[in-house]
């Protein structure tokens, strides 16, 4: 996994617009940014290299205390969020400076990160996109069944990793090569082409594809 | 929600004539062929105008040589040069679906009486 530089985001919804050669584009809304960094991980310190971002603004009594004490460090406020981008060199990099999505330029491609909606427990139909049995032609209470799970005394037993039913969502989905159909640094949004996993209002994180 | 209305409203024609379903309209399509560019006509009877944001359409019947066809148009598709109301229709419904069945005098739709 490439180690890039990204920023966090609120996907705020999607829609559809008009491309530039006026064909219909479908389009994710994702209002990202400005994240300040909150902290400056390092290989001699902490093993690693890697910024601590901040997002979505919150007042002081929805923290406790540990929280506040590291978040007021930076002295950016106190967030919602706190999350880590592991990179290559954190040269140049200082406490305090904002991030924005001004660091994407539009065609770009760009992975997104984001928690997929919750399923539930689901059948293999849904889950792994089984066929599932007959319809008719005598079959009884098997219609969404996976079928035989594998062979019979040789191995005698079900091999790990089987497809069948269980939860399902609710995991962390990257979606790579998503391409940026626009920037609006003025007002900190930035479109994206299709889908960005995770419900409205859910927490995304945009990482440069290279 | 009011930044996605933002966006949409930016992609939205403003200068779209107001029609609904059995108005008589002309719709005029910008082709383009290679690099020519060139201007087809499309007029015909709007059977339903579905409504929305960027996403609203309308469809307009038109018979040719006997044959009925149908065309459903982005309403703030940049590919419209214009829309010309020639004629508003008299309709009790909103989606006129039952022209498609009716044939030669039938399927007229009476103009509506404008009150002077």
């Amino acid at each position: 996994m490439a180690k890039t530089l990204g920023i966090l985001g609120k996907k705020l919804g999607m829609t559809r617009i008009f491309n530039h050669d006026g064909s219909i584009l479908p389009v994710t809304v994702v209002s990202a940014g400005p994240c300040p960094i909150m902290q400056v991980k390092t290989v001699d310190k902490e093993g690693y290299n890697a910024l601590q971002l901040g997002f979505d603004e919150v007042p002081e009594r929805k923290l406790n205390k540990p929280a506040k004490g590291h978040q007021s460090k930076a002295g950016k406020g106190l967030f919602r969020h706190l999350r880590e981008l592991p990179l290559e060199a954190v040269d140049g990099y200082e406490v305090g400076q904002e991030l924005t999505v001004g660091m994407f330029a539009r065609g770009e491609k760009v992975k997104v990160t984001g928690r997929s909606k919750g399923k539930g427990f689901q059948g293999v139909m849904k889950r792994w996109n089984f066929k599932g049995m007959c319809a008719s032609h005598g079959a009884e209470k098997v219609h969404r069944s996976p079928g035989s799970v594998g062979s019979c005394t040789m191995p005698s037993k079900v091999f790990k990793g089987k497809k069948m039913a269980g939860h399902m969502g609710d995991r962390r989905v990257t979606y790579s090569s998503a391409e940026v159909v626009d920037v609006r640094p003025e007002e900190n949004i930035i479109l994206i082409k299709g889908q960005v996993p995770g419900p409205k209002n859910g927490l995304v994180v945009i990482r440069k594809a290279s | 929600m009011e930044a996605i209305k933002k966006i949409e409203r930016e992609h939205m024609r403003v200068d779209m004539p107001r029609f609904k379903a059995g108005d008589t309209v002309k719709v005029q399509l910008r082709i383009i062929e290679g690099e020519k560019e060139r201007i087809q006509v499309f007029q015909g009877v709007v059977l339903r105008l579905r409504r929305g944001s960027t996403d609203a359409t309308f469809t307009v019947r038109k018979v040719s040589d006997g044959i009925g066809v149908e065309r459903v148009f982005p309403l703030h598709s940049p590919f419209i040069e214009g829309v010309e109301v020639l004629s508003e229709g008299k309709t009790r419904q909103s989606r006129i679906y039952y022209l498609k069945k009716l044939k030669g005098k039938a399927a007229r739709i009476k103009s509506k009486q404008i009150w002077e």
